[in-house]
């Protein structure tokens, strides 16, 4: 007992034919999407490298490219044969390959959905690497004078700025690190040697922000030095001041950006899934019921057409036994007999 | 003499309409691409509206928007007329419409061509209301708790962030404003009260600008507070002080965006202008050809299709002879023989004019 069957006269194949290759249309586009939105956020990986120490994965966005191109191929040439199964004459040229291309096709649709799958899972290592990324930003803040390095300050100003975060999970990261630089202390003065030597390592540590912390909401001019004193500034209290300075920290804002991204990425690529997962049932249905002629001479003749010959357990068995006659057939074969009982 | 004489065979008559139907959908699309012109520079001027003094400026987007929508419509119609000019019969249903659509047309594409000017010569006025109100605004910065100026130190921020500029011509224009409310100073402090007094209007200045001045493409922290005291930084040197703030004023920042937004904006519709133009010209001798060869009876004859009828200076001298009898028919008629002497031409006048009369009275 064959899956789904439908029975097919002249009319219903051609319209059968008509829709399967419109919706081929449609998935040619729908790669075409797939390979910009691989590209789209390859560059946004790219454009913030720096922040994640360049240290990034692109092996998601490069298959979200690779997807793309061969969704692209195959449904050119799926649309093609569609066009052609009109023609009987055509068609006889494309017959043999058919079976094989459905087969790819699956295959296919299954990366395709596992592609979808890992979009939502990068959010993890993503976590990860942009966490290591700002530590690391944010101590070579002040080497605007070493070479490699010299741009890390504008970077994270302007990433400040433009996600309106401040340090790495809060402001207070900022208090943890000498951000600036040794060449614009005063050495002499007594206010620098003592800080130099309240702390382990020697370093310059205050608590103040840069100014690409500040909040530009803030009723009063922002307050970047100082951040703890409250007698430091007039009618001041740091516990309850709020808009000073931005709260979020700058890992999760960009993992939120990027998980959004990724979130929007991933479940079009689900529905691209179930456009290819269409189409490919669309193409088994025009191949079953061109070859199920009742009269293989009248075109007109009616037909059957289905998605699985056998039922899904049957099939499931036929592939099984295959495999394993073709794993036989690979071993040293004393007789030629089990090699012939399977051809 | 006629003035641009043509001689139109019917199957030219024909090409010419179905041409003329095409253009006039063209510009349909053109004056769509009018309209979102329009809507596009009030969307950029609504965004920094409030450092703006004046709203007078909202004349040039909402001339684009009105002449983008009547350019759609008139050109909707015009085709409609254009595709019936095709058959001589169902010309004759437009005939008496034909004459104030031409007109219509050309007050409107003068109205685009006025649109395209004022592009160009807004320049001036946009400078003077960027002065006037990127200086209240600083003026005001300080009074975030003044309901209707409570957002702008937020807007002038983000301008100045935006657009990586300081000030009005430069950073030095804090120094003459106090942008530090009086609810965060200290005035018991004797510096407060020092600085209080240094000036007549009893204003906190300083040599010191808000964060949002900052450069980001200084290679030391931005100094913010004692800029012009070179003594109260470390190695405070030339080059920090060049590279360490904003260097160009808010109101060139802004001026330099503007003017090249309505520069290509006035550039594009200087060539829709053009355009229009040639649709015009066109319409009129399809109009004229169409006219005269129903005046000739014929309609497989061939006809001359002109823009003027008479020369410029004659048809000048007739239409104001018209408007001045126009006036003339609510006078109390005298027995002047000198009022005889333009009626006599009018007279001669009018068997030429007879298409048009019916339309103008």
């Amino acid at each position: 007992m064959a899956l789904m069957l439908v029975k097919f006269d002249l009319k219903k194949r051609v319209k059968l034919a008509q829709t399967v290759w419109f919706m081929y249309w449609f998935a040619v586009m729908a790669g075409v999407l797939v390979f910009s939105m691989g590209l789209f956020f390859k560059i946004e990986l790219r454009k913030r490298s720096e922040l994640m120490d360049n240290n990034e994965s692109h092996f998601l966005p490069n298959l979200l490219i690779l997807m793309g191109l061969i969704a692209c191929g195959i449904n050119a040439f799926g649309g093609k044969v569609c066009y052609d199964s009109l023609d009987p004459v055509k068609f006889a040229k494309w017959k043999p390959m058919l079976k094989n291309f459905l087969v790819f096709c699956v295959g296919f649709n299954a990366l395709l959905f596992v592609t979808a799958l890992l979009c939502f899972l990068m959010r993890i290592p993503l976590q990860f690497t942009l966490a290591e990324g700002l530590r690391n930003g944010m101590r070579f803040y002040k080497d605007t004078d070493t070479p490699g390095r010299c741009y890390m300050k504008r970077t994270l100003d302007q990433m400040q700025m433009d996600f309106r975060c401040c340090g790495n999970d809060n402001y207070r990261d900022w208090f943890e690190i000498q951000w600036v630089s040794n060449r614009y202390l005063d050495f002499s003065a007594k206010e620098v040697k003592d800080r130099i030597g309240s702390n382990v390592d020697g370093q310059y540590l205050m608590d103040g922000v840069p100014f690409s912390c500040c909040n530009p909401s803030s009723p009063r001019p922002c307050i970047q030095i100082q951040m703890t004193n409250n007698t430091a500034h007039y009618s001041y209290d740091h516990y309850t001041e709020e808009l000073n300075v931005w709260s979020r920290g700058c890992s999760e804002a960009l993992l939120s950006y990027y998980g959004g991204m990724l979130n929007t990425i991933g479940a079009l690529v689900l529905l691209v899934t179930l456009l290819e997962i269409g189409v490919t049932i669309g193409l088994q249905y025009v191949d079953s019921s061109l070859s199920t002629l009742a009269n293989p001479d009248d075109p007109e003749s009616e037909s059957e057409g289905w998605i699985l010959e056998k039922t899904v357990k049957e099939t499931f068995t036929d592939i099984m036994a295959k495999m394993k006659a073709m794993g036989k057939g690979s071993k040293v074969e004393e007789g030629g007999e089990a090699v012939a009982t399977v051809s | 003499m006629a003035v641009g004489k043509l001689t139109f065979t019917k199957a030219e008559r024909e090409k010419l309409a179905e041409v003329l139907w095409m253009l006039n959908w063209i510009s349909v699309v053109t004056g769509a691409i009018l309209l979102s012109l329009g809507v596009f520079l009030k969307v950029e001027i609504q965004k920094w509206q409030e450092v703006m003094s004046e709203h007078g400026i909202h004349y040039v987007p909402n001339t684009l928007i009105t002449t983008g929508l009547a350019a759609c419509c008139i050109n909707f119609l015009g085709g409609k007329i254009c595709l019936d000019c095709t058959d001589t019969n169902k010309f004759l249903r437009w005939k008496l419409v034909m004459m104030p659509y031409v007109i219509c047309t050309f007050f409107f594409t003068s109205c685009v061509l006025m649109g395209a000017l004022m592009c160009y010569i807004i320049r001036s006025q946009l400078e003077e209301s960027l002065l006037l109100g990127l200086r209240n605004a600083m003026r005001y910065y300080k009074d975030t708790d003044t309901p209707g100026r409570c957002y702008l130190k937020k807007t002038l921020d983000l301008l100045q962030i935006q657009f990586q500029c300081c000030g009005n011509s430069g950073y030095r224009d804090w120094f003459q404003v106090q942008w530090i409310s009086n609810r965060y100073l200290d005035m018991t402090s004797s510096l407060v009260v020092d600085r209080l007094r240094s000036n007549v209007e009893g204003r906190y200045l300083m040599d010191g600008v808000p964060f949002s001045c900052c450069s980001t493409l200084s290679p030391r922290p931005c100094i913010q507070y004692h800029i012009s005291n070179t003594s109260a930084h470390f190695n405070y040197d030339q080059q920090s002080q060049q590279l360490n703030l904003w260097r160009r004023g808010c109101r060139q920042a802004l001026m330099d965006h503007y003017t090249g937004i309505m520069q290509s904006i006035g550039l594009t519709v200087l060539l829709i202008w053009l355009f229009e133009l040639l649709v015009l010209t066109g319409v009129r001798y399809l109009q004229t050809a169409m006219e005269n060869v129903i005046r000739l009876g014929d309609p497989d004859s061939e006809s001359d299709g002109w823009i003027l009828e008479n020369s410029l200076a004659e048809t000048a001298r007739s239409n104001f002879n018209i408007i001045k009898n126009l006036g003339k028919c609510y006078q109390v008629d005298d027995d002047d023989p000198n009022i005889n002497v333009p009626t006599a031409t009018t007279e001669q006048e009018v068997p030429s004019r007879q298409v048009q009369i019916p339309v103008t009275s």
